[in-house]
């Protein structure tokens, strides 16, 4: 099956994800011929994900669907390692997708823009040829092809080994891996409206444990470690021992395992004719673990960047370095920032956590904002704990 | 290192901390270069299947 396969496009996708689709899309529509190469059967599955995302800001890629939306969210309660609550009403609403029909809006959008999208496509190798551009290897449903470009895109999500072939240094440190387990859990009882995040050592060490309800009866219950903590104790145990002590009668509907990169943003995301998006570019909120938003800002920016050079026949670095330099302003500073909160929130102590709840306790969820979460931890303890509160709200809330 | 195949999710953690490149996914399943493999252990580390075992 050759069909409209070309044996060269300006611009080559690997990974048909949030981050690649928007970027095959971008690219198509200022002008450039793409083609974008998608592993699996479908995008979106399996869904590696809590499918969690707030509504600001979202209409920029996409028409708000109520096909791909499961639920909406209204507040936030998180548990500390002693038990006590800290409830948070969220200024603006959040959703929780149905990732697999969100994931093929996207795919259909890039496509309306004339952007070929190709499932089944594993690339297997990329590389630099003589004549400047990029030869890229790939097996359709087994059999190998080869296809030529001037700009490869890599959104192959955590693996990133598209960044590996081109000498970027992708790989990840043990505390810059969230190794992670969802089940989507249906027979339960639920607040529907309400996210949940649990801390503490004995709950999610170096990271934490979330329910995201997709009705008042469904969840998407997870948990994700660290690396350094996780050879120690999977965190398949600690959800188990969570999920038995929490509900009566649970069922197990789909269970998915995954890697998050909460690292900061790779200090080189582009080399000549390359650019990295989303996960392969460690471009993940470090501490929340939230990565939609971020792979489509970031898609956005690499795809109409590489229509540009396309139309200057330029596929330099240096062209290229206009890309981390936009997402740097735009949130690559700030997950620097939230990864050295990360740094000091996972070596903080469950005390410290408790502390900051009682701190707050008295005050009423709708007051419940970052100010005043702020006023009282300062008027005890550490501004750490207000950093740690910012990066959460910031991502999860606010942007 | 030697990865079981039935506990494998192919979710490409053990990739991702990788130092010498010597994992690849498919769609299919996941394989260990083991010329290039030095047995650091990081994989098996992170794997949240747990379907990495030392040789």
């Amino acid at each position: 099956m050759s069909l409209s396969i070309k044996k060269e496009y300006d611009v080559v996708v690997v990974g048909a994800g949030p981050g690649g689709s928007v970027a095959a899309r971008f690219a198509a529509e200022s002008g450039a011929s793409v083609l974008f190469l998608e592993r699996d059967r479908e995008t979106g599955i399996p869904v590696r994900c809590a499918e969690g995302v707030s509504s600001p800001g979202l209409d920029q890629f996409i028409d708000i669907d109520e096909r791909w939306i499961a639920n909406e969210i209204y507040s936030a309660r998180f548990i500390t390692p002693d038990g006590n609550t800290l409830d948070m009403k969220s200024h603006v609403k959040g959703y929780i997708l149905e990732r697999r029909i969100f994931d093929t809006a996207l795919c259909d959008l890039a496509s309306q823009k004339g952007a070929t999208m190709l499932t089944r496509a594993n690339v297997t190798h990329a590389k630099r040829t003589p004549d400047g551009l990029v030869e890229v290897a790939y097996t359709h449903i087994g059999t190998p092809k080869t296809v030529k470009c001037k700009i490869i895109i890599g959104a192959d999500g955590i693996e990133s080994r598209v960044g590996r072939w081109f000498g970027i240094k992708t790989n990840l440190s043990l505390t810059d891996v969230s190794s992670a387990i969802q089940y989507t859990i249906n027979n339960i009882e639920i607040d529907p409206h309400r996210l949940e995040f649990h801390f503490g050592t004995n709950i999610a060490p170096g990271g934490y444990l979330w329910i995201f309800p997709k009705s008042a009866n469904t969840a998407n219950i997870g948990i994700g470690i660290t690396g350094n903590f996780a050879s120690e104790k999977p965190a398949k145990a600690y959800l188990d021992e969570f999920i038995s002590k929490r509900f009566e009668n649970p069922s197990i509907n789909y269970t998915v395992f995954a890697g998050i990169p909460v690292a900061r943003t790779l200090n080189e995301i582009v080399a000549d004719n390359v650019m990295l998006v989303g996960d392969a570019a460690r471009q993940v909120n470090p501490i929340t673990g939230g990565g939609i938003k971020q792979a489509m800002i970031a898609g956005r920016l690499a795809g109409k960047l590489a229509g540009e050079a396309v139309k200057t026949g330029n596929y330099s670095t240096k062209f290229l370095s206009k890309y981390p330099s936009e997402w740097d302003k735009i949130l690559g500073s700030k997950h620097s920032f939230i990864h050295a909160m990360k740094e000091r929130v996972i070596y903080a102590s469950d005390e410290r956590l408790n502390k900051i709840s009682r701190a707050c306790a008295h005050i009423p969820p709708e007051k419940m904002t970052t100010l005043e979460l702020f006023k009282q931890v300062v008027k005890g303890d550490p501004k750490l704990v207000l950093d740690m509160s910012k990066a959460f709200l910031a991502d999860k809330f606010t942007t | 290192m030697r990865i079981n195949f039935e506990s494998c999710d192919l979710c490409g953690t053990c990739v991702s901390v990788c130092p010498v490149d010597a994992i690849e996914i498919s769609e299919y399943r996941a394989i260990i270069d083991r010329e290039k493999c030095t047995n650091c252990g990081l994989c098996l580390k992170v794997c949240p299947a747990q379907a990495i075992v030392k040789e």
